[in-house]
């Protein structure tokens, strides 16, 4: 859909004067000030900042998993910051992928069943779970291995399976948070290619936390944050030329 | 949805094997235990019940004496004389029959085999007032009880250790220097309530024991039987005024003999060990709820120690209701595997103690079902709290719980 430099102009994400709070009173403590950002559909965009910054709070409200304390958060045209918890997690379900630093796989717990969890919350029966699972795992380029627990896979193995697990449900973003922040720069470089080749050939939006510059290369957009509010936006015109 | 929380929830304790276990042993124990003393308690009352009824249920014996024991000092109060008898039999309405009884113990030999055992003196009323079939044979004549022959009919006991496999019925034993006829075999009735084997018996006409074994014309007790449709308490009134009579007990003293009614004691004794059932019964339960508080333990802690899993479940789309009934089906799901167990030792308990207590082997099952569906219900009730409490976890904090 969307190839380097080709990015299509239609929003999927726009946020509008996102303000957040911690706490109350004289203790307080404002992590957004006021955050306007519009995410283009297919979009690869890197998010930068130094801790603080605010830009772990506005992956967080990006993701669903949190609410703004003020202003607009729209997704595909839905007021996400009007939805309960529940109807949160249901938009999660359905149009979100999360791949953490720490790939947050189940122990004990083969490669294919992790994938296929979020089809079990679905509702998917067995064989379709079974068929989107191999075929997620396939894409991962793992599914030799889907019998295999975390812990007798590698590190960037791990995180493979967890992209899987971010992708079965073919997700219109996928959000990662320092999703190279665990592994040797190699390892980084095969996430981040996959990454690249997800948002490239399958449409997914991708937005990436991440310190390190080498990564955010592989972006089309790169957004810096500081002081709870968006510095600058650069567009990357030649992304991929890591690849 | 229920089952894909089902599913989740199989899952969860196939991976923790050890930790399932150890949430369910207090299950386990507590519904093998009440499932056991239950079964155990009404295995003993059923033994109990059936003594008494071998006894006779519609009995009342009379003894001279006070109370069980002969108590007290004093001179020996006197035995029955066979006009008691008779005059019970005659002048008390509902008394089917009265059968006397006088006993000894003797030596009984035959083909160079001896046995020590109890002779009972007495009429064929005996047979009338309670319930014991002959296997063989037959009862005494009106020409042997009044002749006082030297005829016997014996208990199982005494017929294995003298006779073996062969027919005793026709063949001459001695009992000490008597030499006599057996006419007839009794059934079997087993073990008395109190100890004491109820076979080993050789029951002769009362006149022989009398003549050639005990030496007196003293009669040691009474089985007197009481017409079902007559009240027994009223038939012991009229038993106790009449004797009183006849042994001239001065009014305001006290009956140098007593009136023991089986039916009063079967009521007695059933009470005692329901009574003890429910007592044992009673702390099997407690077993079985601190077993419930060991399931909400475990799982409050699993709660804890699985938030991060929480966290990703939320995170991947779970919503909190779902995360709650996975909780709470895995709860339920495991007290009920432990429920399930417990049965299963709760029988194989039953069945190596019932031998040991000698009590028969039954099932009971309302009481499996009973323990069953509480195991089932302390799996909700002890869930809840655990499952609430991992499904308001919020997702980003869960995320980062180490």
């Amino acid at each position: 859909m969307a190839g380097a430099g080709s990015v299509a102009p239609e929003p999927i994400i726009r946020l509008r004067g996102v303000t957040k709070t911690y706490g109350d009173g004289p203790t307080a403590f404002q992590a957004l000030k006021g955050v306007d950002l519009d995410i283009a559909r297919g979009d690869f965009v890197a998010v930068m900042g130094p801790s603080g910054s605010g830009k772990s709070t506005t992956m967080n409200i990006l993701g669903c998993l949190d609410v703004p304390t003020g202003g607009e958060f729209l997704f595909k045209d839905v007021h996400v910051e009007t939805l309960d918890r529940d109807q949160r997690a249901l938009l999660r379900r359905k149009y979100l992928g999360f791949v953490f630093q720490g790939f947050n796989l189940l122990s004990r717990t083969s490669a294919l069943e992790n994938v296929e969890l979020p089809l079990l919350y679905r509702g998917d029966d067995k064989k379709v779970r079974r068929e989107r699972g191999m075929a997620a795992l396939e894409k991962v380029g793992l599914d030799k291995w889907w019998d295999h627990t975390p812990a007798e896979l590698s590190g960037g193995q791990q995180q493979r399976v967890a992209i899987a697990r971010a992708i079965v449900t073919a997700p219109d973003v996928l959000l990662a948070d320092e999703p190279t922040g665990n592994l040797d720069s190699e390892r980084s470089v095969e996430i981040m290619k996959l990454l690249t080749d997800l948002n490239r050939n399958s449409g997914i939006t991708v937005l990436m936390v991440t310190h390190e510059p080498d990564m955010a290369a592989f972006a089309h957009t790169v957004v810096h944050f500081k002081d709870g509010l968006v510095e600058r936006i650069d567009q990357n015109h030649r992304q991929g030329e890591a690849v | 949805m229920l089952f894909t929380t089902f599913t989740l929830a199989v899952r969860s304790i196939r991976r923790h094997l050890l930790r399932s276990f150890l949430t369910i042993l207090g299950i386990v124990i507590g519904v093998a235990a009440v499932v056991t003393m239950v079964t155990l308690g009404q295995a003993t009352t059923a033994a109990v019940q059936q003594q008494i009824a071998s006894l006779g249920t519609n009995i009342l014996q009379v003894r001279p004496g006070q109370g069980f024991g002969r108590g007290g000092g004093g001179p020996r109060p006197p035995d029955f004389e066979q006009a008691d008898v008779d005059a019970v039999r005659e002048q008390i309405g509902g008394v089917t029959a009265v059968a006397p009884q006088a006993q000894s113990t003797a030596t009984a030999i035959y083909n160079g085999a001896n046995w020590s055992t109890t002779i009972n003196g007495t009429t064929n009323a005996y047979f009338q007032v309670q319930p014991w079939n002959l296997t063989g044979g037959r009862t005494f004549s009106r020409a042997e009880e009044e002749a006082g022959k030297a005829v016997c009919i014996i208990g199982n006991t005494v017929r294995t250790n003298l006779f073996r496999d062969t027919d005793a019925i026709g063949k001459r034993m001695r009992v000490n220097n008597i030499s006599c006829d057996v006419i007839g075999t009794l059934e079997t009735r087993g073990q008395a309530g109190f100890g004491g084997d109820q076979d080993d018996i050789v029951i002769m006409p009362i006149k022989t024991v009398q003549r050639r074994l005990t030496g007196n014309r003293d009669i040691r007790l009474m089985l007197v039987g009481i017409d079902a449709d007559y009240d027994s308490a009223q038939v012991q009134d009229q038993l106790s005024t009449l004797l009183r009579e006849r042994r001239r007990i001065e009014p305001g003293a006290e009956d140098n003999f007593n009136i023991f009614d089986t039916a009063q004691i079967s009521a007695t004794l059933t009470g005692t060990t329901t009574l003890l059932t429910s007592i044992v019964t009673a702390v099997a339960a407690i077993s079985l709820v601190v077993g419930g508080i060991g399931i909400m333990n475990i799982m409050l802690v699993s709660v804890t120690e699985r938030t991060r899993e929480i966290g990703i479940r939320l995170a991947i789309g779970a919503v909190a209701r779902e995360v709650l009934l996975q909780f709470l089906v895995e709860a339920i799901v495991l007290s009920m595997l432990g429920g399930l167990v417990g049965l299963v030792i709760g029988q194989i308990a039953i069945a190596l103690l019932a031998p040991v207590m000698q009590v028969p082997w039954i099932f009971v099952p309302q009481i499996n079902l009973i323990a069953f569906a509480i195991s089932a219900v302390i799996g909700v009730v002890f869930g809840f709290f655990p499952a609430r409490r991992a499904a308001a976890l919020n997702p980003i904090d869960a995320l980062r719980h180490e």
